[in-house]
């Protein structure tokens, strides 16, 4: 009775672990939730545009790649990637940026950044910080142009038709833009800087328990250190991703700055304003360590994560740019390939270079 | 720069260190609270086959129509590395022919039916007073004779290792009780049960090897094996039991090895040659039996579970018994059942039937429900390395399919495909469905395929470059042996020509 039944053949493991590609993208979701709520708290309506545009035109994108490869497109939408692709590129754009910002990141994000390399899994970069870049080297002015923090319901809070104002014509249409708008943290350092004033003379104004919380100016998502670092240790804790990168990249920032500022104080940012921006704790708990663009194992992450903190750190003390995160990103995305070459685990009974390990001879079993 | 650092890694990942494994959901408590079932009816028939190990298949000495008593021998030992079959009850030997075998593909093998007349009788067997006055070589005679193989599933006759163990300076005796599948529990209910003859079996295993220590390891999740296996090892100070993580697979030997002594066993030698060897309690408990009471291996104890399993149980069966019957008795359901595994979820092996019998091998046949199964659903790889960071032997699992994807075999054997276990930690984890295991699989064949022709066509060239040469020797030759004669004939013309002058 028991052959009439169609029984299906396959090898081991015929069990599996509860996990699915878009479990984890739902988790990844959850944990950048909190600091994205607060952004929209923050940054009001416009924000809330801006998100809803980029995301959905994520997912739109991903639905015509896929149409053009002739591809189901319902079953890989459904993963969530896409979502999440776009959810991340409207967390590092400024929130009241207009419309076809989140239009064309989302583009950049999705076409250049993942589908022309054959869709999940396959691209080189990180699409979000791709679409970052993209922006930040096209579009300069909307790109730094950062709203102050306006909480949703306020009295100076745009409402819904001011909101569609901003998003669909621009900040201009609201009131003044030196009212409305200002630098992020790093931004006015870099720009005192380079009008010779010194530490700790130019933060006589910063709080740093603002700026820790989120109620700062800065990306949409981006302004939370303590909502984007409690989001990533949760995603440590569920086993989404592993500590590597973000303790790396974290360590190598801290200890750099560490040693600059404690050499030069007035030249050099300590390391606590570097760990208050946000965007280093996103970068370094959502965005390095993308599965897809970062190294296979421990030690290849260990490396990628330090060299993404360096590279992070030289670029926002002796480069152009105030927030070097996206370009620190890319640059160890491309060496992906490379470290994994490189940096192989061990065969258990063999050594390093493959050849099986030696016996012992003090150990070993045979009788002479 | 990774040399510099070599000798501090492996101070701080010597003995006690776990490499890689998932934690799998266990689905073991419906067959662990439950004593092993000896109220099993004696099935009809019985189908054994004559290559239950490793080795070369056995030889059957009967004939169709003798009757045979339980423990009697039915097919000889060949050659070195091989085991003899016995009767598993009395009754007639009906037919010596082909049959499919307990594989996913069921292909024929070679099986003595036996018609069982229900009186399970036992053959004369000569009881050992003390085993301990044998000598080590007889204890391996007797275990050979017994038919005993590796009880874990790798089915290796156990008496050439305890000779291995004599030939090389063994200072360990592991014995595996780490059960480390899902849903199997037939280690944990005979430790459980029968743990003074299991530990009765290692001491007798121990004479045998002339080794001086063995150590007892089982899993963490077992605490009532443990305490029942540690009470019954208490009066032996040369034996220990030691509780070990539950992290599959932990039972896997090597890593056991590892985790208990800090040494591994290189790539391509035994473990014997470190100074260790390890065997399963499974295997212990047959070696009591077989010394103390002089009965060979006949039955095994069997885990029947799975979702679709009505009444799951652990029941000790003769070997040959049809998995059907097993079924029936323990109310398996056809209708839900989506797949059956002879052994556990993570190594065993799909099954196309039930009409196949319970070998030497058969640690547990499940049952399983569509819910039970991993998903078919295969998704692109994400690169999220979950199969990197589980699996014990240090491979990169994603680049190995990846390559065999684009059938670049060559580049996963380079990868280390050949060092894979087959443990499916890799497949287990993998959040896309990949069948990791299954592709390679595929590829270790093709490899293996491959080479085979390679083989065979550098055979066909050596043979034909062989008979050109002898060709061409032979053309030489008869090319010299012509010019010989011609050169004869010339010289004799020559004197016969001066002696015409002459005259």
């Amino acid at each position: 009775m028991m052959s009439a039944i169609k029984l299906k053949m396959s090898s081991g493991a015929h069990a599996g672990a509860n996990i699915t590609v878009n479990r984890i993208m739902v988790q990844v979701m959850l944990a950048i939730a909190p600091a994205t709520a607060l952004g929209l708290l923050c940054f009001g309506w416009p924000a809330l545009n801006l998100f809803v545009i980029t995301v959905l035109s994520a997912v739109l994108f991903e639905a015509c790649c896929l149409r053009l490869a002739g591809r189901a497109a319902k079953p890989v939408l459904l993963d969530g990637s896409a979502i999440l692709t776009g959810w991340l590129v409207a967390m590092t754009l400024p929130p009241w940026a207009p419309w076809w910002i989140g239009v064309v990141g989302s583009g950049i994000a999705i076409i250049l950044g993942k589908q022309v390399y054959g869709g999940l899994g396959q691209n080189l970069f990180n699409p979000a910080m791709l679409a970052r870049v993209a922006l930040l080297i096209s579009f300069p002015i909307e790109m730094t142009t950062w709203a102050n923090v306006t909480p949703l319901f306020s009295a100076h809070a745009p409402n819904l038709a001011e909101s569609w104002a901003i998003t669909f014509s621009g900040i201009a249409g609201f009131g003044p833009i030196d009212a409305t708008t200002g630098a992020t943290t790093l931004g006015f350092v870099k720009t005192e800087f380079s009008q010779n004033r010194v530490l700790p003379g130019i933060l006589s104004d910063y709080s740093g328990v603002l700026d820790f919380i989120g109620w700062t100016r800065g990306s949409l998502g981006e302004t939370s250190a303590l909502l984007l670092g409690l989001g990533g240790v949760w995603l440590i804790r569920k086993g989404v991703i592993q500590w590597h990168i973000p303790v790396a990249l974290l360590a190598t920032v801290t200890v750099l700055s560490g040693l600059c500022h404690w050499s030069d104080s007035q030249h050099y940012l300590s390391p606590f304003v570097h760990l208050n921006s946000g965007a280093l704790i996103c970068v370094a708990f959502f965005i390095a360590t993308d599965y897809v663009t970062s190294p296979n194992t421990p030690a290849g992450q260990l490396i990628f994560g330090a060299g993404c903190g360096l590279l992070i750190f030289v670029i926002r003390t002796w480069g152009a740019y105030p927030e070097g995160t996206g370009f620190a990103v890319l640059l160890m995305n491309s060496a992906t390939p490379l470290i994994d070459h490189y940096i192989k685990p061990r065969i258990y009974g063999r050594n390093r270079s493959g050849k099986p390990i030696e016996i012992d001879p003090g150990k070993q079993g045979r009788k002479s | 720069m990774l040399s510099l650092l070599s000798p501090w890694i492996d101070a701080a990942f010597g003995p006690g260190r776990i490499r890689g494994g998932v934690h799998a959901e266990e689905h073991k408590s419906a067959t662990a609270a439950l004593p092993i079932a000896t109220d099993f009816p004696l099935p009809k028939r019985l189908y054994v086959p004559v290559q239950q190990h490793v080795g070369k298949p056995a030889e059957p000495v009967i004939k169709v129509g003798e009757h045979v008593l339980k423990g009697q021998l039915l097919a000889h030992s060949q050659g070195l590395v091989s085991a003899p079959v016995h009767a598993p009850s009395s009754g007639t030997i009906i037919d010596v022919n082909e049959y499919p075998a307990p594989h996913p593909s069921a292909l024929p093998i070679r099986t003595i039916v036996l018609e069982t007349d229900g009186k399970d009788e036992w053959q004369q067997h000569t009881l050992i007073a003390d085993p301990f006055a044998l000598s080590p070589e007889d204890i391996s005679l007797r275990v050979g004779t017994a038919g005993i193989v590796g009880l874990g599933g790798a089915t290796f006759p156990t008496a050439v290792k305890l000779n291995m163990g004599r030939e090389n300076r063994i200072h360990t005796l592991l014995i595996n009780g780490a059960e480390c599948e899902p849903y199997l529990t037939c280690d944990d209910r005979l430790m459980r049960e029968r743990a003074e003859n299991i530990i009765d079996g290692v001491r007798i295993m121990l004479h045998g090897m002339e080794t001086s220590r063995a150590i007892v390891a089982i899993e963490d999740n077992k605490p009532e094996a443990f305490a029942a296996m540690q009470a019954a090892a208490l009066p032996y100070p040369q034996l220990t039991v030691q509780q070990i993580p539950t992290r599959y697979p932990m039972g896997w030997d090597r890593q056991l090895i590892r985790y208990i002594t800090g040494m591994e066993v290189p790539v391509g030698s035994r473990s014997s040659e470190i100074g260790v060897t390890i065997h399963n309690i499974g295997t212990a408990y047959a070696v009591h039996k077989a010394l103390r009471h002089g009965q060979p291996l006949v039955s095994r104890i069997v885990t029947v579970s799975g979702g679709a399993v009505v009444k799951p149980m652990n029941i000790e069966v003769p070997l040959g018994t049809l998995i059907s019957d097993l079924f029936n008795f323990c109310h398996v359901r056809p209708d839900i059942t989506a797949r059956i595994v002879m052994g556990g979820p993570m190594m065993g092996d799909a099954l196309p039937h039930i009409n196949l019998p319970v070998v030497k091998a058969t640690s547990g046949i499940l049952a399983l429900t569509q819910d039970e199964l991993k998903s078919a659903d295969e998704q692109p790889c994400i690169r999220c390395a979950r199969c990197v960071s589980v699996c014990p032997a240090g491979l990169l699992p994603l680049d190995m399919a990846n390559n065999i994807r684009n059938n670049q075999l060559d580049a996963a054997v380079d990868l280390g495909l050949k060092d894979c276990i087959s443990c499916g930690s890799c497949s287990y984890i993998c959040p896309s469905n990949i069948p990791l295991v299954h592709y390679f699989k595929y590829a270790s064949g093709e490899v293996m395929a491959r080479q085979q022709a390679q083989h065979k066509s550098e055979q066909t060239k050596r043979l034909m470059n062989d008979r050109n040469a002898r060709m061409e020797r032979i053309a030489r030759q008869q090319q010299e042996e012509e010019a010989a004669r011609l050169a004869a004939k010339a010289e004799r013309e020559r004197q016969k020509a001066e002696q015409e002058a002459l005259v």
